[in-house]
């Protein structure tokens, strides 16, 4: 191990902190005392007025850091990072039904985004169809109703399936999805080589955050491993499942939490996989993570940093893995939905420009913006086009894509990746004392600890320790100005009244021996245990729904139902 | 029913009792989690409902719990849907002196829209909690004296 500071060096430097704590510190305190008793981060970590070498004294370059695209990719997992290629501007999108998503998608090709990513509303993300009363009133309202292979045709008119690569934010229902995905490529005439993309598929973080569970946690995880196994045997670019921070940070978690049980579900699955007899390379290269980018900056850089470290140790250390490519933690990154409000809501811009820098500042390989009138409705165009427009000017003006990892090397940025690492450490052993992170989502302590720290913060804010502009510090009376804000309008009674017409007459043309048997062997094969994937595809192509094909795996595996506590 | 809950509400002191109800698919229960906890500090008595709750299962529960206020925490944009079938249902029960208010992500344009279906209150993200708190002990005094809001 070299050491980066000699002990001379370090020496000096300690005894100037020593005499800027008992000299400088008191005589500037005495004439002007500091904001706040405690400065912390977003997640509670006490901050020092400023750090120095003295701080990183056992600091091992080669060890921490190294280079970009090597062992441990705390710089990035590419050797050439963005000066190759940008991340990808990934907007999520989606709303009303398959026509009025086509043309939202088509928008954004237009105006520049590099990768598509679909939205889908509540029925959809629970598996029932349109004219399930569960889906009354909810049809297209937060994102696209896709309930059969026929919507998902035209979610995609006009856009080749080879030439995009689209992200999926589909749990339960990930097998119908990717079903109706694969089956559009087919058709389209798009080999299974060369469909590329990414299905959430991530099921444990739905019992934390998100929470469109379906099936009790045991049969969830099953169906989602099928998924990944069936993908990386036949359609090897897609990213079978997005291993997400992201709505567990929404529901509340602090960002060590995320990248902890985050980290911990990736774990998860690693075993499952293994336990089914995959080979670890074999699969873990196509792994990817999802987490969110929260507005306490150098916390969200940090974070981002000690996640790669952190997975390739995991990967290279613990599992074995051979392969570089299985230890790169290649991840997609959203602004924080939760840090946007609606009081003064054009300053959820600035919001989302600070929190989208902070991503790419943190390596990141794919990006949402979120827009600023996202916490009244879905996006207008108007506000989802300055949302992608902040990625390019972030890209192509400000120059902060021409160096990698550029923060390195500051003393506090150093410093905190260290300790948001150790920190998430500790909660990863913990988890592993439960048995993993499916033991402990069913003994309901990563919920717990996570609703913990979603009322502290309230509570924060209530005492006024959070500032908050325009919500509690700076507040305006301004309705008049937000009831000005032009918000997205369709008419969603009409895309209801469609979308449940369109899943009528798909059942109604179908060859019915045809789509009973598809369904009869899904059932017997889910009973059997087999994967049901290539089921779940033939019953697709047989124009079966996504609330029969669900029907049939709830009767199977039952339902999760969350218990009412608070 | 009605009347015998509101003889109960003027001879009997006892805490204020909120219902807080998610209804529909809508998972994100931050919101109603972290409202419920508060409330409860605030010295009410809450029963929170669990997820995926519908409006006939809401309006159950909250003549049986027999509460002061339904309290419904919408993100998911139904909102307008979901407050006029509460509405209908809790008239239909005989149950529309119950109070209902909301909140979430809600347009301040539909705010108005709600307070025509019949709701009391829109709370939206950012307001502070005492001044929630504020406004349903307002609503639920107000019942109490009156029988009716």
């Amino acid at each position: 191990m070299v050491k980066l500071y000699s002990k001379e060096a370090l020496e000096e430097i300690l005894k100037a902190y020593k005499d800027w704590e008992e000299n400088l510190l008191p005589q500037w305190l005495s004439r002007m005392p500091e904001r706040q008793e405690e400065f912390t981060t977003l997640s509670g970590i006490p901050l020092k007025h400023f750090y120095t070498p003295a701080d990183l004294k056992d600091f091992d370059y080669m060890e921490k850091l190294g280079v970009p695209g090597a062992y441990p990719f705390t710089r990035g997992i590419h050797a050439t990072m963005y000066r190759a290629r940008l991340w990808t501007m990934r907007m999520f999108s989606g709303y009303g039904g398959p026509e009025e998503t086509n043309e939202r998608l088509k928008m954004l090709i237009r105006a520049g985004e590099t990768g598509l990513s679909l939205a889908f509303d509540n029925p959809t993300l629970v598996g029932v169809d349109p004219d399930d009363p569960l889906a009354e009133g909810a049809v297209g309202v937060v994102g696209v109703s896709v309930p059969t292979v026929v919507d998902m045709e035209v979610v995609f008119r006009d856009i080749n399936l080879g030439e995009v690569t689209t992200n999926m934010t589909i749990n339960a229902p990930a097998p119908v999805l990717l079903s109706f995905y694969v089956a559009v490529a087919e058709k389209q005439g798009v080999s299974y080589d060369r469909i590329g993309g990414t299905t959430q598929n991530d099921p444990l973080k739905e019992f934390i955050g998100q929470k469109t569970h379906v099936f009790p946690p045991e049969a969830a995880v099953k169906v989602a491993m099928d998924v990944i196994e069936w993908s990386v045997k036949n359609i090897p670019k897609w990213n079978p499942i997005s291993i997400s921070g992201y709505h567990i940070r929404e529901a509340g978690a602090t960002a060590v939490q995320e990248l902890a049980f985050t980290l911990a579900d990736g774990i998860e699955y690693v075993r499952q996989l293994i336990a089914r007899g995959l080979d670890v390379d074999e699969f873990a290269p196509r792994l990817s993570f999802f987490f969110d980018a929260h507005i306490n900056f150098f916390e969200e850089i940090a974070k981002f940093r000690a996640a790669r470290r952190m997975w390739a140790k995991i990967m290279r250390d613990w599992f074995g893995a051979k392969k570089p490519r299985s230890w790169w933690m290649r991840f997609h990154v959203q602004t924080a939905g939760c840090s946007l409000y609606p009081q003064q809501p054009w300053l959820n811009i600035v919001r989302t420009t600070i929190e989208a820098l902070a991503a790419v500042l943190g390596g990141c390989q794919s990006l949402h913006t979120n827009a600023f009138d996202e916490p009244f409705r879905v996006p207008s165009e108007f506000a989802a086009k300055i949302a992608l427009r902040t990625q390019q000017i972030i890209a192509y003006e400000t120059g902060v894509a021409d160096v990698i990892d550029p923060l390195a090397g500051s003393y506090f940025i150093e410093w905190l990746t260290d300790e948001i690492e150790e920190r998430a450490w500790r909660y990863i052993e913990r988890i592993e004392r439960m048995g993993g992170m499916l033991e402990a989502v069913k003994k309901g302590y990563p919920q717990r600890e996570v609703e913990e720290a979603a009322y502290r913060f309230q509570r924060e804010v209530e005492e006024g320790k959070r500032l908050i502009v325009g919500v509690n510090i700076f507040r305006e009376e301004d309705i008049e100005e937000v009831r000005r804000v032009p918000l997205l309008e369709f008419n969603q009674e009409e895309v209801e009244r469609r979308q449940k017409e369109r899943v009528r007459k798909v059942r109604s043309m179908r060859d019915e021996v045809r789509w009973r048997r598809a369904l009869d062997e899904l059932r017997r094969a889910a009973e059997r245990g087999e994967n049901i994937m290539p089921y779940v595809l033939n019953a697709v192509k047989a124009y079966a729904t996504l609330g029969e094909i669900m029907g049939v795996l709830k009767d199977v595996y039952g339902t999760y139902v969350e218990p009412p506590y608070y | 029913m009605s009347m015998e809950r509101t003889l109960n509400h003027h001879t009997t002191r006892r805490k204020v009792k909120v219902l807080v109800a998610k209804i529909g698919l809508d998972g994100h229960d931050r919101g109603a989690k972290v409202i419920a906890r508060a409330l409860r500090d605030a010295g009410f008595e809450v029963v929170y409902t669990g997820l995926r709750q519908t409006v006939e299962q809401v309006v159950a529960a909250a003549i049986q719990e027999d509460v002061d206020i339904i309290g419904v925490n919408q993100h998911e944009g139904s909102h307008i849907y979901i407050a006029r079938k509460l509405v209908e249902k809790l008239r239909e029960y005989g149950a529309d002196d119950i109070p209902v208010v909301m909140g979430g992500s809600i347009p301040v344009v539909d705010v108005d829209v709600l307070k025509s279906i019949g709701v009391k209150e829109v709370f939206l993200p950012g307001t502070p909690i005492r001044e929630i708190v504020d406004k349903l002990m307002k609503l639920a005094e107000e019942r109490r004296r009156t029988g009716r809001v």
